[in-house]
């Protein structure tokens, strides 16, 4: 029977392989990095979180949506971890219009905890137009939307140089190697020093491309560390009992005569 | 079903029962007599009864908070995944519960196809199967579909586009289909309507499988007929339910790595971009359990003629009892026929590979080849092979040849080959 598991093993890694590979474009391997939330107990690292949400808030935000966070999600567990306090003051800073009020009117009140993330443009039309026809995705979901997820994301952002000989770019289009096509209409959007962390660290492209990727992991999937605590327990628990299971059933069968 | 009548103990127990007759039913279950050398790829019946169970409390409590509507669609996903609490462990249980579901499914038929369970007299039970198999393939494409991610809204197009090859009403059913002139917003709820009604049709038509597989019982890995209950059997319960369980327990184990570690590995990261029917992507790929008849399908350069023969090589499977003419069910006594088997699995796994790859070029070709010989193995090879190949005898019972040894010296030699098998 091992001819039969074999195939199997085969199977299930062909499977996987295969949804890696299944469009075969050319680009080269991801710059490495070392991410926290990789990992059977992978974590996010809370300050680089912090950091993230400052680099996305002072440079992406500006074109960029992140339509499906929430204010409040910046102080949940597993997510940046900022004080209840802190979140609120970072949402007051963000104007949105609500109502009507009592009299049918619309009016402008600073962001509350509940508010989702103010975006950077009305509608998509209008995100167009001031971006010269690209639209900047939202960023909500971006690392899971995108083959590669925070490899590539990280990569994408350190990937700008200029074009090799012979590729022509028109007006604002941009070289970047890890880019599906390697033209890109995002002028590269982080240097050294653009920003200053609040945290005193030094704020270099690497280190900024590094936070805000952790930022945009996390903001895709917001119960990373419950689902990786969660698994642990779940796959400890089912091993236990797998080999509890395994020992009631070779005494069950011991009563079958002869063993087959 | 039960040879023997079955009185309950207690006066009320056979008040009801000569009422309704559930005792016998739960004392027929517990005592059906099974073949003792079941090997561990009979196990994957009760994981995917499981599995569909799965599937159905999942959906259950998903639909109670998903939006079936092409605005609202995406971001009630995200609404599961953020808000809902263990909305994103319901959710990947229910995606990843698809793709273990398909992987058991594959091997139920595959350990089918080895040991010859198809044959006489357990036809219907395989008919039945193609069927529940059928239906598990519109759920999953439809269920595919409800996210409306890019690759939701772009492969409905695709497979909903197929119908249109068919002569003078094509068109008219696509429209139909679709309730509208591309895929929108009622293509999206009558999908949700059916993606929720299937399963449960699936349900209905797994009641009937167990039921007619209770009446001639399990084969087994021998492939002979044997008298039951007998030495040769065991009862369900407790002995194959505490194997069964142990096996579930190990394909739970799978499932949950895919589910905590590796949730959207089996996914395509393109569903998680909200559906714009103005922005084509580079390339559209159903899901992987799909993949060997997508490049069946794409092997034919023909719209309509690809459209038959991926039908075909699903119907194909329910004439199998009849194409296959070989009186011995188990590929163990089969020699030639167990090549031929390794080499289908092999044939199965290359479609799976090239339906996954641009249909060009080399692929292309050995689409086309690997078609071919699909058709070729159950339409020429299975009916020639029941003619002319030299089975290795049979032993007359499953404990017999291995207590006392045979007084056929063949068969005797064929012990060691069943003995390996068994383990």
């Amino acid at each position: 029977m091992s001819k039969l598991k074999n195939i199997l093993i085969v199977l299930i890694f062909s499977i996987i392989v295969l949804n890696s590979s299944n469009s075969a474009e050319k680009s080269p391997p991801f710059l490495e990095t070392k991410w926290t939330f990789k990992g059977l107990f992978g974590k996010f690292d809370r300050a680089s979180l912090q950091r993230g949400y400052q680099v996305y808030t002072e440079v992406c935000a500006s074109c960029h949506s992140m339509k499906y966070l929430t204010y409040r999600n910046l102080a949940e567990k597993g997510g940046p971890e900022f004080s209840e306090a802190e979140a609120k003051a970072i949402a007051a800073s963000f104007e949105v219009t609500d109502g009507p009020d009592s009299t049918g009117e619309m009016f402008v009140r600073p962001a509350k905890l509940s508010d989702k993330f103010v975006m950077p443009y009305a509608n998509e039309q209008e995100a167009k137009a001031a971006n010269g026809g690209a639209y900047p995705p939202d960023m909500s979901v971006l690392v899971k939307a995108r083959k590669g997820g925070a490899d590539y994301i990280y990569s994408l952002l350190l990937g700008y140089s200029e074009p090799p000989e012979g590729v022509e770019l028109d007006d604002g289009v941009y070289y970047n190697k890890y880019m599906y096509g390697n033209k890109i209409k995002m002028p590269a959007p982080l240097s050294d020093d653009l920003i200053e962390y609040t945290d005193g660290t030094k704020a270099t492209a690497e280190q900024m491309s590094k936070d805000v990727t952790n930022f945009l992991m996390w903001s895709a999937e917001p119960h990373l560390e419950q689902r990786h605590k969660t698994g642990f327990r779940v796959i400890a628990y089912l091993i236990i009992l797998t080999v509890l299971v395994y020992f009631t059933m070779k005494k069950i069968w011991s009563r079958v005569e002869p063993k087959v | 079903m039960s040879d023997h009548e079955y009185t309950p103990s207690s006066k009320f127990g056979k008040w009801f029962n000569d009422r309704l007759p559930l005792l016998t039913l739960a004392n027929h279950l517990t005592d059906y007599p099974t073949p003792k050398n079941l090997n561990y790829w009979w196990t994957f019946g009760g994981i995917l009864t499981f599995c569909l169970i799965t599937q159905i409390v999942t959906g259950l409590v998903l639909a109670m908070h998903y939006i079936a509507h092409a605005d609202m669609a995406f971001s009630s996903v995200e609404h599961i995944m953020r808000d809902v609490n263990y909305g994103w462990l319901l959710r990947y249980v229910h995606a990843n519960g698809a793709s273990m579901f398909f992987l058991a499914v594959y091997i139920h038929i595959f350990r089918s196809l080895f040991y010859g369970s198809y044959k006489s007299p357990r036809e219907i039970i395989w008919i039945l199967g193609i069927i529940i198999y059928l239906l598990m393939m519109a759920a999953a494409f439809m269920g595919y579909v409800l996210p409306w991610g890019q690759m939701s809204f772009w492969g409905a197009t695709v497979i909903t586009n197929l119908f249109s090859a068919i002569p003078l009403v094509g068109e008219s059913i696509t429209t139909w289909l679709w309730g509208g002139y591309s895929v929108d917003n009622p293509t999206l709820t009558r999908f949700f309507t059916l993606h929720y009604l299937i399963p449960f049709l699936i349900l209905g038509l797994v009641v009937l499988h167990i039921w007619a597989l209770h009446v001639p019982g399990n084969n087994n890995p021998v492939g002979i007929d044997i008298k039951k209950p007998s030495k040769d059997t065991v009862p369900f319960h407790p002995y194959i339910v505490i194997k069964d369980a142990f096996a579930l327990l190990m394909f739970c184990i799978v499932f949950a790595m895919f589910v905590f570690y590796q949730p959207n590995i089996l996914g395509h990261a393109d569903n998680y971009i909200e559906a714009d029917p103005l922005v084509t992507p580079a390339h559209i790929v159903p899901e992987w359990y799909l993949l060997p008849f997508y490049a069946i399908l794409r092997s034919v350069p023909d719209k309509l003629m690809g459209v038959v023969a991926m039908l075909s090589a699903i119907l194909i499977l329910a004439a199998l009892p009849w194409l296959d003419t070989s009186k011995v069910r188990s590929a163990v006594f089969r020699p030639l026929f167990r090549q031929f088997y390794w080499i289908l699995v092999a044939d199965v796994l290359i479609l799976g590979y090239v339906g996954a790859m641009p249909a060009e070029g080399l692929y292309l070709l050995i689409a086309r080849v690997a078609t071919a010989y699909y058709f070729a193995h159950f339409l020429i090879i299975l009916p020639i092979l029941g003619w002319k190949e030299k089975t290795t005898p049979l032993p007359l019972s499953i404990t017999e040849p291995i207590l006392g040894g045979s007084p056929n010296l063949a068969a005797a030699r064929s012990d060691e080959k069943i003995e390996k098998t068994i383990k």
